[in-house]
């Protein structure tokens, strides 16, 4: 296997490509977020994705069979029953599955690394990725922006997605954005729909912008 | 000993966590269901691949030679699954080791070495080094059968805490053992080869 070249081990969080994080609950549309990351900045950057589905290798198949992006980019790592600590505690799998595309693919650009869904606490450890993304959805409910959490108030980004569902669910957007602004202070807010906006123009800008 | 204890505490970020030591294949086929059945597999799991792994560990803490090791520990590890299991967990064991611990023996282990040789060098006394590995051989899958099984804790706890240990730790710093686990190498095998749902990464 390749991983054994790893990053000089003073320098622990940086091989050679910067790393994004894409972390959620369950069904918020990370793996569709992702998905349209891959197709709006596929063509202009050397693109890898590491998914961490709770259950199977789900997302990475999706991934796979949506043609979004060659498949000798995308790795699945097993997460143990435990996807916050894979992206968190010990984040030794993903690693291992980070140096492996490096390994295949030397000149990357950008590797999206996708948590499996979890809960509101659940963030990426700075060991793991440069920047993080979470994403929630209109339809888990308005008040999830203001019950906080390490995601909505720390996360480099948030994404609420699927906003073309807010008439149908009841979700009040302005009670969700100014909620959001509020927890968050200065840190950026994106509100978007993919059945409308399919390549995310506003978080693809945002990630050109981090690199 | 305090190297010992953080590498085989839980929360070490060895990348330990993603892997069940074939538990996940065994509780999917029906062959792990409670405690007593739970018991029966993590005894025979330390008698046969804990006491081969503590043997080596030993045998890299008394300072042989960590490639002829690493070559030998393959020779006894016919499951290439269960081979690229403990690489994984070794290379992880190192990465976390390369902060924590710097030292030129570190630099004298293969690239992606097996996990008992790197607790061998970084633990330093064989019956120490023996102790860890064969108490790693063991928690792992037990922590995976309380996840997997939704087992009781105090009660998969009580088991681990009542098995033989001390006792494989004490046999493994004696000889390089050459122990067969055909079970395991086929539940490894057939684990790597599952459709679907897959949690673990052995």
């Amino acid at each position: 296997m390749g991983a054994n070249h790893g990053p000089d081990p003073h320098d622990h969080h940086h091989g050679t490509a910067p790393r994004i994080g894409i972390g959620g609950p369950v069904g918020s549309g990370k793996t569709a977020l992702t998905a349209a990351l891959c197709r709006a900045l596929g063509e202009q950057l050397s693109l890898a994705v590491v998914t961490n589905d709770i259950y199977t290798t789900e997302d990475a198949d999706f991934l796979r069979r949506a043609g979004v992006l060659d498949p000798a980019r995308i790795e699945a790592v097993q997460t143990g029953c435990c996807p916050h600590t894979a992206i968190r505690d010990d984040i030794t799998a993903n690693l291992d599955a980070v140096e492996r595309l490096e390994h295949k693919f030397p000149a990357l650009d950008l590797v999206i690394i996708e948590s499996g869904g979890d809960n509101l606490t659940a963030v990426f450890s700075r060991g793991l990725v440069d920047k993080q993304i979470f994403v929630v959805d209109v339809a888990g409910g308005d008040k999830v922006p203001r019950k906080g959490g390490p995601g909505v108030t720390t996360a480099d980004l948030l994404v609420i997605n699927k906003i073309d569902l807010a008439p149908f669910v009841g979700a009040d957007m302005d009670v969700m954005i100014s909620d959001a602004h509020r927890m968050r202070g200065e840190l950026p807010v994106i509100a978007q729909s993919l059945v409308e906006t399919p390549e995310a123009p506003e978080v693809a800008k945002w990630v050109l912008a981090q690199l | 000993m305090l190297t010992a204890l953080i590498l085989a505490d839980s929360r070490f970020p060895g990348g330990g966590h993603v892997h069940s030591g074939g538990l996940e294949e065994a509780a999917a086929r029906g062959l792990v269901t409670d405690e007593p059945s739970l018991k029966s597999f993590l005894h025979g799991r330390l008698l046969t691949a804990g006491l081969l792994a503590a043997g080596f560990a030993a045998a890299a803490a008394r300072g042989e030679d960590l490639e002829l090791l690493d070559l030998e520990l393959d020779a006894r590890t016919p499951s290439p699954a269960q081979r690229e299991a403990s690489r994984a967990q070794g290379r992880g064991m190192l990465r976390a080791a390369r902060r924590a611990w710097p030292s030129p023996r570190l630099s004298s282990l293969p690239a992606s070495p097996h996990q008992p040789l790197v607790i061998g060098v970084l633990v330093g006394d064989p019956y120490e080094a023996a102790l860890t590995c064969a108490y790693l051989a063991v928690s792992g899958p037990a922590s995976a059968a309380v996840r997997l099984l939704g087992l009781d804790p105090f009660g998969v706890n009580a088991i681990v805490a009542a098995l033989p240990v001390e006792e494989v730790a004490a046999r493994a710093g004696k000889e390089l053992p050459a122990l067969g686990s055909p079970a395991l190498d086929l539940l490894a095998e057939a684990h790597v080869r599952r459709e679907g749902v897959r949690l673990f990464g052995s």
